[in-house]
């Protein structure tokens, strides 16, 4: 896609104490050639908006397990979880499920 | 198949991203927005409906919240309890002769002191929760984890379950029966109303407020607790020791407050957690009442888990989807690695494993309702003595020829360095182990049989350290042992802690010494009591 994505982002459940505790974030993905899937989110989110511990919100490729993550408040499995090329003004959800965030 | 960095080239597929259709499986017509456990895609309808009916089918199905009851919900903030309550609020509110029926009333224990929260953040944390149960219109009580302080040691004696107990008397269905005659006929009084019921109530828990909220902790407290947790030198103990102390804040207020029933709000991957953590720990002969829909060690006052069929999963899809109001509060363990604690261990293990054999915590869930108590739980004959000091477990450590425990002790006397014993003499070094049982009158044959009245006498006067660690031990479970073991300064347990177990060890001696003792006003038999003060 030619034109920068604004994406809603929310973090729950204790996820957000990784990223100074601000639970909503409205982040705009820069432009690019290819579409924006997950997996390419995840790299941008580590590198640009995790402030700590990043071993606690990714783990390889995908999120640390125990994290589930809602496109549009479905169930990212039914969207095709990494495969999934983001939309403009889409909204995904990061909540964690552990018990210390 | 065993190893730590294995690879199944080839062998084994990753788990491939279900290919669901995307209607729903139980109405089939809605598109889906969720799958629950291995390809069950739900629509949004469909998934409030599940979920609630299996709130009421778990407390439907075990019998043991009679109309009327008092019962008290333990909320921590996190998203099950929450659920818990929205759930108690939905099966309240119902009309006709479905709903639930009995008092709830609400507690939360403020932690923050024992995980080093600032008095700032504490007071945020309890004013968002106050306004979540301000919304209920239930009592709510606010108990600052400082007050486990000042506790009575009559917490810890368990209680005769209630004599006025509908079992004894009438079933289950009859006593909903009775429940509905008595509404029906309360009912035509018009200031019986339920509408009065309700106001009267929240006009009650508007006065508790003050009450509720208890009396302000000061800082001395806090910083006793904060020692307290200080002296603990690894995560395990302090998670264990927290527990521990949680629960008996909550029996507490229950006791006080007249509940006799406690709501807990463990979900289904939080027990699977709990149950193999708990093995690591050394407790697995009280698993049953641990990870149970029902916990009777407490006598009077059952603790329930209705939400134990639920995974994690389902709990925030639903507070996310239907706006469950939730307050996350850093504890003892947030942002710990995952090798800080057996527990953070094993909920890493667990859930890496549900990722790719989503069948994991659903299995062990199914194990664990398939673990019985083999005795009944309310003993009657059991004496005080014989349950655990601190989590009133049944002692587990007795110690018998040829049982794990004492191959245990024989290991960790092999291999204690053997140096110059203590002050003591040596027939109390010989056997550093074994002091906490042969004390316990088992009469073993470790051959100090009849010394053993010395031996307590003499170890008690050398140290006054010693005799409060042996005291302590004998009258513990193995996995509480451990926690204590874990501990530097003992004297930073809560008062009550220790009075109980210098009373129990009172009345142990004087079993003990119950044939040695001539008459009452014999004066040859006081020193021997006296030596242990």
């Amino acid at each position: 896609m030619a034109a920068p994505i604004a994406i809603h982002l929310e973090f729950g459940g204790g996820a957000e104490l990784l990223f100074g505790s601000v639970k909503e974030h409205h982040v705009t993905l820069p432009n690019q050639s290819a579409p924006w899937d997950m997996k390419q989110l995840l790299v941008w989110i580590r590198g640009n908006m995790l402030k700590e511990r990043p071993e606690l919100f990714v783990q390889g490729d995908t999120v640390r397990p125990g994290i589930l993550v809602l496109i549009n408040d479905a169930d990212w499995e039914l969207m095709g979880e990494l495969e999934y090329e983001l939309q403009d003004k889409d909204n995904v959800v990061f909540i964690s499920t552990l018990h210390g965030g | 198949m065993c190893q730590v960095d294995e690879e199944y080239n080839g062998q084994l597929d990753h788990r491939v991203t279900p290919r669901v259709s995307k209607k729903c499986v139980k109405c089939k017509e809605n598109t889906t927005v969720l799958i629950i456990r291995a390809g069950d895609a739900f629509c949004r309808g469909c998934f409030k409906e599940y979920f609630i009916h299996k709130f009421r089918a778990m407390l439907g199905k075990n019998r043991v919240i009679f109309p009327g009851e008092k019962v008290l919900l333990a909320v921590s903030g996190g998203p099950a309890s929450s659920s818990m309550l929205s759930q108690v609020q939905e099966g309240l509110s119902r009309d006709a002769p479905k709903k639930l029926r009995f008092v709830p009333g609400i507690i939360y224990i403020d932690e923050g002191g024992a995980s080093g929260q600032s008095m700032e953040e504490r007071k945020r944390a309890v004013a968002q929760l106050e306004s979540v149960f301000r919304a209920t219109n239930y009592h709510y009580h606010i108990v600052h984890l400082e007050q486990v302080l000042s506790l009575p040691s009559s917490v810890l004696e368990a209680g005769s379950s209630a004599t006025e107990k509908p079992q004894t008397g009438l079933s289950y269905k009859a006593a909903v029966d009775h429940f509905i005659q008595t509404r029906k006929n309360q009912n035509q009084h018009p200031d019986f109303s339920v509408e009065n019921a309700q106001s009267h109530l929240s006009s009650l828990s508007m006065q508790e407020v003050q009450n509720g909220v208890t009396s302000p902790i000061t800082p001395e407290q806090t910083q006793a607790l904060q020692r307290l947790f200080a002296s603990v030198r690894t995560l395990t103990a302090k998670e264990d020791l927290l527990h521990t102390l949680r629960q008996h804040l909550i029996l507490h207020t229950a006791r006080t407050q007249a509940y006799t029933k406690v709501m807990m709000g463990d979900s289904c991957s939080r027990l699977a957690i709990k149950l193999l953590s708990n093995i690591s720990l050394g407790r697995g002969a009280s698993l049953a009442t641990d990870t149970g829909f029902s916990d009777p060690r407490y006598g009077d006052v059952v603790i329930v888990r209705p939400m134990r069929d639920y995974s994690s999963k389902e709990i925030a899809y639903y507070n996310r989807m239907f706006d469950i109001p939730s307050v996350f509060i850093p504890g003892l363990d947030s942002k710990a690695q995952d090798k800080a604690s057996i527990q953070r261990l094993t909920e890493s293990f667990v859930t890496k494993l549900q990722t790719d054999f989503p069948s994991t915590v659903s299995t062990i869930y199914r194990t664990s309702e398939k673990l019985h108590t083999a005795c009944p739980p309310q003993n009657t004959n059991t004496q005080l003595s014989a349950k655990c000091l601190l989590c009133v477990c049944a002692l587990d450590t007795k110690l018998e020829e040829f049982s794990a425990y004492q191959a245990t002790l024989i290991s960790e006397q092999l291999s204690q360095r053997r140096g110059p014993g203590p002050e003591c003499t040596p027939g109390t070094a010989a056997a550093p182990g074994s002091p906490p049982a042969s004390s316990a009158g088992q009469g073993h044959s470790s051959g100090e049989g009849q010394s053993q009245g010395c031996e307590t006498g003499e170890g008690d006067c050398c140290s006054s350290k010693e005799p409060e660690t042996v005291d302590l031990k004998s009258l513990l479970c193995y996995s509480c042992r451990l926690t204590i073991k874990d501990m530097t300064a003992l004297d930073a347990l809560p008062q009550y802690i220790l009075s109980e177990a210098e009373r129990r060890r009172r009345s142990q001696m004087r079993e003990e010494i119950s044939d040695f003792l001539l008459d009452e006003e014999e004066d040859e038999a006081i020193p021997r009591v006296n030596g242990s003060l």
